[in-house]
């Protein structure tokens, strides 16, 4: 293959590569720094030249799913300008070319391609839902591209050409249960979800969860409505009926807001009732109003009010380029680690290649994540931490409990499927 | 369970339906109003609700900002100017668009669709793609509780309210006003009435912005029950075609009745069964008695 490729390289491209290695020659002293040849980083014709490395974003800017992924069009932003500040990868400055999913799954299939084919980008930072991104795998296994998917989301799934920087949902589920479980000594469960993939899902995982391994536990109702659905009432009443201890959410979208506003006004409170969800983070809070999601739980790696220095940092600096009220989110965060995982996972490849990259990624760490440490783990998933924030009126969330160690992504769980 | 328990879940089951009346019946008013009486398949209604519910968050904004001292009665302020804004735009729309297209009544589907992408995507630009929500009195807020174990929402009450004023004034109007007697000669014979000296253009530009209007209170009073983003109107249109067309277009009775049927079958239903499936029921039944009568619920008795 690469003499092929050598074959073809034109004349002047020869002698330019060759006057590259002059100076390493010349003077190994100087040479530390000095970037190393393309011809050595990229075998694979990817977009990548001496000075630039050019990766896509791929994400809804337009439709019912800009109101989610606009947080990670911004963190995704916001960590390349980092990389580029710090000197860039490899020596060569990051250079985005965006492309709009429109909230249409075709059209990111489309747009994948657009980025792969036409565009040769070394990577792409991008999708949001599980159906965009079922959208894209082929697209990206064909042509051999590399993806940083952030959302938390069903897991089943685990492809050479994706690294899934949100949870998978036995990580998130599992450890909020049992804390639920040992700390609100919840026996009785009532599981309400949106009627599509992610939360039928985790709602099995859930239920295998809690009829199999919390002791004398059950399920007393599980519900789904469609997509969109704004009255809850009758589900209130229902819930009403069948005193759950515990109500555990995956309501996504426009929903959340209607059923924590109805749930409020049926005088369903945090001082009568648990609740704890995994599908509100403070993007979603924005929405609902901090006064109606008051004292519920929610079960996510990350939260914006965790205290510790990478936070900090982090929040700064997206405030510092967003305004003093944007919120970050679970996923935001999330979105944050692609490009920082993708620079790590270069270096230590020593290449832009994809299938380099896909073989080096097993344990790339980034110690400078928001959420404290990740690790990637063999299967493309992050070890991650699970915590439980308690909201609050302002919006935010406070931590009241942490997982103690780093949960091991499982996205074929066994006994759970 | 003990059986005042029950008595208790039943009250607020019935109450759970009424309030679903009360909203279905909002929604579909302005439409009625709009296809009924004039034919033109509105697709932006959504839209103009969305524009409602804007108004309301506009109004908490600026009065928390500013106005501390409003915060609790800027509601009502808010809704009236919800009713104009949407009026306003309206009026500008049928002046613009609509009126070109009566005599083609599914291309006003076309145009109107047009019309509510492009406003998707001017409250997506101008106003922000994330969902928001206004600010509520304290007074909206919880429950009204008579005595333990029963809760009934406060801001449903609010919009059964509101709903029987904006009905009974839609109907007053319709019936005992020179307008109303103007919009229904347009409905019944639009040449006749235009010959006997009514002005149908104009008949039609104001039957076009009220209906509108009403949409804009309908959006803004969905904004106790739920939140408000770009896309919220396209939720609530396919709702508010299906209480118009169950009800049998042309008949603001009809409306009334259907929008009461559909509410009662889906609380009903959702009781017994899951979400979805009580979502499958409704729309089954609606589907088979439509099929038996084409017209809806009821037809109006004019021979056209």
């Amino acid at each position: 293959m690469s003499h092929d490729q050598h074959n073809r390289t034109s004349p002047r491209r020869r002698i330019m590569q060759g006057l590259m290695v002059l100076p390493l020659i010349a003077l190994p002293a100087l040479s530390f720094g000095a970037n190393p040849p393309t011809a050595q980083v990229n075998t694979t014709k990817l977009a990548v030249t001496d000075t630039e490395v050019t990766v896509g974003q791929l994400h809804s800017a337009t439709g019912t799913m800009a109101i989610s992924e606009t947080g990670s069009i911004q963190a995704e932003q916001l960590a390349i300008d980092q990389i580029n500040a710090m000197g860039g990868v490899l020596g060569r400055k990051i250079k985005v070319i965006k492309e709009d999913g429109a909230s249409d799954w075709p059209t990111f299939a489309e747009k994948s391609k657009k980025l792969l084919i036409n565009d040769k980008v070394a990577a792409v930072f991008g999708c949001w839902t599980s159906a965009s991104r079922k959208a894209v795998l082929p697209i990206f296994e064909k042509e051999n591209g590399m993806l940083y998917y952030p959302t938390f989301y069903e897991g089943l799934e685990q492809s050479k050409n994706v690294i899934y920087t949100g949870q998978e949902a036995t990580q998130q589920i599992l450890w909020g249960l049992d804390w639920v479980s040992k700390e609100k000594k919840a026996k009785t469960y009532f599981l309400v979800g949106s009627d599509y993939i992610w939360p039928r899902t985790s709602m099995k995982i859930a239920r295998k969860h809690i009829e199999g391994h919390l002791a004398g536990s059950k399920v007393v109702g599980e519900e789904y409505y469609p997509l969109g659905h704004t009255n809850f009432n009758s589900l209130i009443n229902k819930i009403k009926a069948a005193k759950p201890d515990v109500i555990f959410i995956a309501v996504v979208g426009g929903s959340n807001v209607s059923f924590y506003k109805q749930l409020k006004a049926a005088g369903v409170t945090a001082a009568k009732q648990t609740l704890l969800t995994i599908s509100v983070t403070e993007d979603e809070v924005l929405g609902i109003g901090g006064e109606n999601m008051q004292g519920f739980y929610a079960s996510m790696k990350y939260f914006q009010s965790l205290d510790n220095a990478n936070n900090k940092k982090f929040v700064e600096a997206f405030k510092a380029k967003y305004g003093a009220k944007a919120v970050i989110g679970d996923v935001t965060q999330a979105a944050y680690l692609g490009p920082w995982l993708w620079k790590a996972t270069v270096e230590k490849a020593g290449s832009f290649d994809v299938d380099k990259i896909a073989a080096a990624s097993k344990d790339i760490e980034f110690k400078g994540a928001p959420e404290g440490y990740v690790k990637v783990h063999e299967n493309h998933h992050l070890w991650s931490k699970t915590r439980i924030g308690q909201a609050q009126a302002d919006g935010q969330f406070k931590v009241v409990a942490e997982s103690p160690e780093l949960i091991e992504p499982n996205p074929f769980p066994k006994g759970y499927q | 369970m003990s059986v005042s328990e029950m008595l208790n879940i039943g009250m607020m089951q019935g109450f759970a339906g009424l309030s679903l009346f009360a909203v279905l019946l909002l929604m579909g008013l302005g439409l009625a109003i709009i296809f009924g009486q004039m034919g033109v398949i509105n697709m932006a209604h959504g839209e103009f609700m969305t524009i409602g519910a804007y108004t309301i968050f506009l109004f908490s904004t600026v009065s928390e900002n500013y106005f501390p001292k409003f915060v609790q009665s800027y509601f009502i302020f808010a809704i009236v100017a919800a009713f104009f804004i949407a009026f306003a735009l309206g009026w500008f729309i049928e002046w613009a668009l609509i009126r070109h297209l009566y005599k083609r009544p599914l291309d006003t589907l076309l145009a109107t669709w047009g019309v509510s992408l492009g406003m998707q995507q001017c409250f997506r630009t101008f106003i922000g793609p994330k969902e928001v929500s206004p600010t509520l009195p304290d007074w909206l807020m919880g429950s009204w509780s008579p005595h333990e174990g029963l809760d009934i929402p406060i801001n449903g009450m609010f919009v059964m309210v509101l709903t029987l004023v904006v009905t009974g004034g839609v109907l007053i109007a319709l019936y005992k006003s020179r307008w109303g007697l103007r919009v229904r000669a347009t409905v019944a014979n639009r040449t006749m009435a235009n010959s006997i000296g009514i002005n149908t253009k104009k008949t039609d530009r104001l039957t076009y912005a009220i209906g509108c209007g009403i949409a804009g209170i309908a959006g803004a009073a969905f904004t106790t029950i739920g939140s408000t983003g770009p896309t919220s109107g396209s939720l609530y249109i396919v709702d508010a075609f299906l209480v118009v067309t169950f009800g049998g277009a042309a008949s603001l009775l009809g409306t009334v009745a259907s929008a009461f049927g559909i509410a009662q079958m889906q609380s009903i239903s959702e009781f017994f069964m899951t979400g979805s499936m009580a979502k499958v029921l409704t729309l089954l039944t609606i589907v088979i008695i439509l099929m038996m009568r084409p017209q809806g619920l009821f037809a109006s008795k004019i021979r056209r």
